[in-house]
């Protein structure tokens, strides 16, 4: 879970640093890291896109009207 | 008795964003897109007496959806009328191979990059479809559209950590789910 946090830019530096202890220790949260950096990028790199929960409330509203 | 039925009361929450992501591809503007994919689902209800259940219900929205886009592009360039092509023979460039640097880049890797991006987001969005609703919502809310995560926590009544956690499971369950369709 650090690992997420830490693609999100919302670990503390004590969680940073318990991160890179396990990294460095462990294989397994190694690799962990690397596929989360990875898809990290991969979202970057698709633009996604979402409707906000208003937008989609409006949509069934709509959707309602027309039932 | 037809494989696949239809459950309009849940389009929005399981397709919208597929089908926003879907659109807004291939038209480049946010607000056409939502129009788009709204007057689909209208469509979808107005014509589901025609759904015969051989396909899956998001298939069929799908191909509503590309008539509605070949639609919207047809109404556009009836408008224009014919083309007109003119070539500016400008003397303002130099001479010798002007026509050739008006050529696009034969070597140039914009258009499939710009393709595989596409085809790759709608990958990452059929993933998420596949999560449990609260973990598609959290991680979308977060991910997608960057929301903080104080507004995240007092929008859906979840603390922090309940947050992090959602957003952990759902991050492992898409990296799973690009291994087997995308790599």
């Amino acid at each position: 879970m650090l690992c997420t946090k830490s693609q999100y830019g919302a670990a503390t530096w004590w969680e940073l640093l318990q991160l890179k202890i396990f990294i460095f220790f462990w294989k397994e949260c190694s690799e962990f890291s690397q596929r989360n950096t990875k898809f990290t990028s991969l979202c970057e790199r698709a633009e996604l896109n979402a409707l906000s929960e208003k937008e989609k409330a409006e949509m069934k509203k709509k959707l309602e009207e027309e039932f | 008795m037809p494989e696949n039925q239809l459950q309009p009361e849940k389009w929005v929450d399981n397709y919208a964003d597929y089908l926003f992501n879907y659109t807004i591809s291939r038209v480049g503007d946010t607000e056409l897109a939502k129009d788009l994919v709204q007057e689909t689902f209208i469509a979808g209800l107005k014509s589901s007496k025609n759904f015969k259940g051989d396909a899956a219900e998001r298939t069929w929205l799908i191909a509503i959806l590309k008539r509605k886009v070949i639609d919207h592009y047809r109404k556009i360039n009836s408008k224009k009328g014919k083309a007109e092509v003119r070539i500016n023979y400008s003397t303002d460039e130099d001479e010798g191979n002007w026509l050739e640097e008006r050529v696009a880049d034969p070597f140039s890797k914009g258009g499939d990059g710009a393709i595989e991006n596409e085809e790759l987001g709608i990958a990452i969005q059929d993933c998420i479809s596949k999560l449990p609703a609260k973990q598609a919502m959290v991680f979308t809310m977060k991910t997608i559209q960057g929301i903080s995560t104080e507004d995240i926590c007092n929008e859906l009544g979840i603390n922090p950590s309940n947050l992090w956690v959602m957003i952990h499971r759902a991050r492992t369950a898409l990296m799973g789910c690009m291994n087997k369709n995308w790599f």
